[in-house]
């Protein structure tokens, strides 16, 4: 009896402080709603919306037709219409589509011949749902056909995928796990931060000396920007030596884009480390940040099959616009030039988060 | 201005209340330029809260305060690189050693670069922390901490010393230790504000103000306050310390009694004229013997006569 009741009062006593901790009273229900809601909407591996791009040399009624086909199955959305299958390549190498329709100038002529298929689609052969949809898409049939009574088309398109010829899916997996680690480290680094020294007492020392709330912010961004450049080469190496990952772009361009990745996560650490009390909420917050960076950024799930408003959530996650950066820069031999909205993305969202931090922090403590 | 050159810290009517609770209570203070300035009250009493108010920590919820010429909060910045603050908790950092912690303080004053390895060498010796200097901070004892700590604050040669509860954590040696360098700097030019709870520490100050429930009760020298307490202070030396004890205590005059090993300390406000005579004769109408005599008021007399709630809840408990 008399250990039950010390039982009990330990229960007591974990129920009593967890009802006082409002944050962690929160998280245990909004962790489980929130990412409900959030990935039972945005996991969707049906793809639909696909950006593509068009390059119709034939500019036939046939080909027109075959293109009006292929937006009408809602799997592709044509956001580009160029000249050359030069430009489509360079649309693909930016980000800008994931498949290009190529349709050459003797598209008629072709089509007539069964064996033969009549256009090509130019895929980013690196995501291998782009890879499905093509796939998927490669032998629909062209009005031609059942006018002919054809039956015995080889297939309508031929598939060129870019990138990654192998189908290697490590290819596909560790640029978008470098943003992974680096949210997951980075941020802990600073979530903690500020917490830590007031916990310790640290603090109250600190906001009384001149020291500006601009300096100690920035201070404790700078030094880890450098710890993760270093994590970065780390995954790198083992990238390039067990998984073959290459790196077709600049190395200089993949780090600065790392750089400002890297602070982007490090600013938004410091800024939660400005809101909460303990370092163990902290820690929550930084699961609770991690997890969409996982589900709802492109890194498994493809950010195209989402619905808009995951996607403008997804758009405002730092991890989002780097797992672009860096597919593009180490898979694709992107420039940063082509992929500046992408960088742009992340120093506003570090400029953002940086100046929240600051604003948020006091040298009062009231 | 006098209040430059005068006064390192003016303060009327400053409040602080925190929800229902009034931590400070309508507070004014003048401390001299160059005195060691208690400030002497229970746990609880708005020490800390008023220390913090002082330095610009806190947002007076009413009242103002100058401190070395400077508005506070409004003018904190200014006002940083001249004060040296010593917070009750140990505040620097455990896992750096103790030169590391002097030479981060001094960069975040921006110490002259040329001059801050001497400055540093020189308070590691001033303050004996020689034969720890490359300890990690987190591993040393009180009195080392304090010392660091005191080493810490002072580095940039402050103007005004604001020390709370700076020997709660340390033994009667290094307090005795610790008090000499705080006398060494007001003799520097220091002004030096400290609160307490220890009434040996409160009687060596130059001036104190005791606090109680946030407000200030009484100001002064020590011996001031103690001439001027309004109470008389007899001393009863008796066998029967417990229904002499229990007597007395029914008595309205008797504001409080203590005992003292075999004596009980009376005090009686200075309106009942011949206290001694009183109490002897209140024994004897109930056939108690007793020793009675008169006695100076000590800082403890002082400190109870003032505050007066808290020896009424006491009583109640």
């Amino acid at each position: 009896m008399k250990n039950f009741s010390r039982l009990i009062a330990i229960m007591r006593k974990e129920l009593l402080q967890l009802k006082r901790d409002k944050l962690t009273f929160g998280m245990i229900v909004g962790i489980p709603v929130m990412q409900m809601l959030l990935f039972g909407f945005a996991i969707n591996t049906d793809v639909r919306n696909l950006v593509a791009g068009v390059a119709n040399e034939a500019d036939s009624h046939l080909s027109r037709q075959l293109i009006a086909d292929l937006e009408q199955t809602q799997v592709l959305r044509i956001d580009y219409v160029v000249a050359s299958p030069d430009e489509l390549e360079s649309l693909l190498r930016g980000g800008k589509i994931s498949i290009g329709i190529y349709i050459p100038p003797d598209f008629d002529r072709r089509s007539i011949d069964a064996r033969r298929s009549a256009a090509q689609l130019l895929v980013d052969g690196v995501d291998p749902t782009v890879l499905g949809v093509a796939n998927q898409i490669r032998n629909l049939p062209l009005k031609f056909d059942s006018i002919a009574g054809q039956k015995e088309r080889a297939s309508t398109f031929e598939i060129r995928p870019y990138f990654n010829p192998e189908h290697r899916s490590s290819v596909f997996v560790i640029p978008g796990l470098m943003g992974m680690i680096l949210t997951l480290t980075m941020m802990l680094f600073t979530a903690v931060a500020v917490v830590r020294e007031r916990e310790h007492g640290n603090l109250e020392l600190l906001i009384n000396t001149p020291i500006s709330t601009t300096q100690l912010m920035t201070g404790k961004v700078i030094p880890y920007i450098l710890i993760g450049l270093i994590q970065l080469t780390l995954i790198m190496a083992v990238g390039d030596l067990l998984f073959s990952v290459p790196l077709r772009g600049s190395i200089l361009e993949l780090y600065i884009a790392s750089s400002v990745f890297i602070a982007a996560n490090l600013a938004l650490g410091l800024f939660v480390s400005t809101v909460v009390k303990t370092q163990f909420q902290a820690i929550q917050v930084t699961i609770f940040f991690l997890m969409p960076s996982i589900l709802i950024t492109g890194f498994i799930f493809p950010f195209e099959g989402m619905p808009g408003i995951i996607q403008v959530i997804g758009e405002a996650l730092p991890t989002t616009h780097y797992i672009r950066l860096t597919r593009g820069i180490m898979l694709r031999g992107a420039t940063l030039f082509e992929m500046r909205m992408e960088l742009l993305a992340l120093a506003v969202f570090t400029l953002i988060a940086m100046v929240a931090a600051i604003q948020r922090f006091t040298k009062r403590l009231d | 201005m006098t209040s430059e050159t005068e006064f390192a810290i003016r303060a009327s009517g400053l409040t602080k209340n925190f929800g229902n609770l009034i931590a400070v209570d309508h507070l004014d203070l003048d401390v001299p330029k160059a005195l060691v300035y208690g400030f002497l009250g229970p746990n609880g009493s708005g020490k800390t809260t008023a220390i913090r108010l002082l330095c610009g920590l806190l947002t007076p919820t009413e009242g103002s305060a100058t401190v070395l010429g400077h508005e506070v909060p409004g003018d904190a910045s200014q006002l940083k690189p001249k004060i040296g603050y010593m917070t009750q908790k140990f505040s620097l950092y455990g896992d750096l050693t103790i030169q590391e912690n002097l030479e981060f303080i001094a960069d975040v004053y921006s110490y002259p670069r040329r001059d801050r390895r001497a400055r540093v060498e020189d308070l590691i010796e001033r303050y004996n922390l020689d034969q720890q200097r490359n300890q990690f901070a987190g591993t040393m004892s009180g009195g080392q901490k304090q010392r660091l700590a005191l080493a810490c604050a002072v580095l940039n040669r402050p103007k005004l010393l604001l020390l709370d509860e700076p020997t709660s954590a340390v033994d009667p040696k290094s307090r005795r230790d610790f008090w000499e360098k705080l006398f060494a700097l007001a003799n520097e030019g220091t002004t030096i504000l400290v609160s307490t709870h220890y009434m040996d520490e409160a009687e060596r100050c130059h001036r104190l103000a005791i606090l109680d429930h946030g407000k200030k009760v009484a100001d002064g020298a020590p011996a001031e306050l103690q001439a001027a307490t309004g109470m008389s202070v007899v001393e009863i030396a008796t066998d029967d310390t417990a229904a002499v004890q229990f007597e007395l205590k029914k008595l309205p005059e008797i504001r409080s009694i203590t005992q003292l090993g075999v004596r009980l300390r009376a005090l009686i406000p200075d309106s009942r004229k011949n206290p001694v005579a009183f109490i002897e004769s209140h024994l004897s109408s109930l056939a108690l013997n007793g020793k009675v005599m008169q006695v100076e008021a000590s800082l403890e007399d002082v400190f109870v006569a003032v505050t007066q709630d808290d020896e009424k809840l006491d009583t109640a408990a």
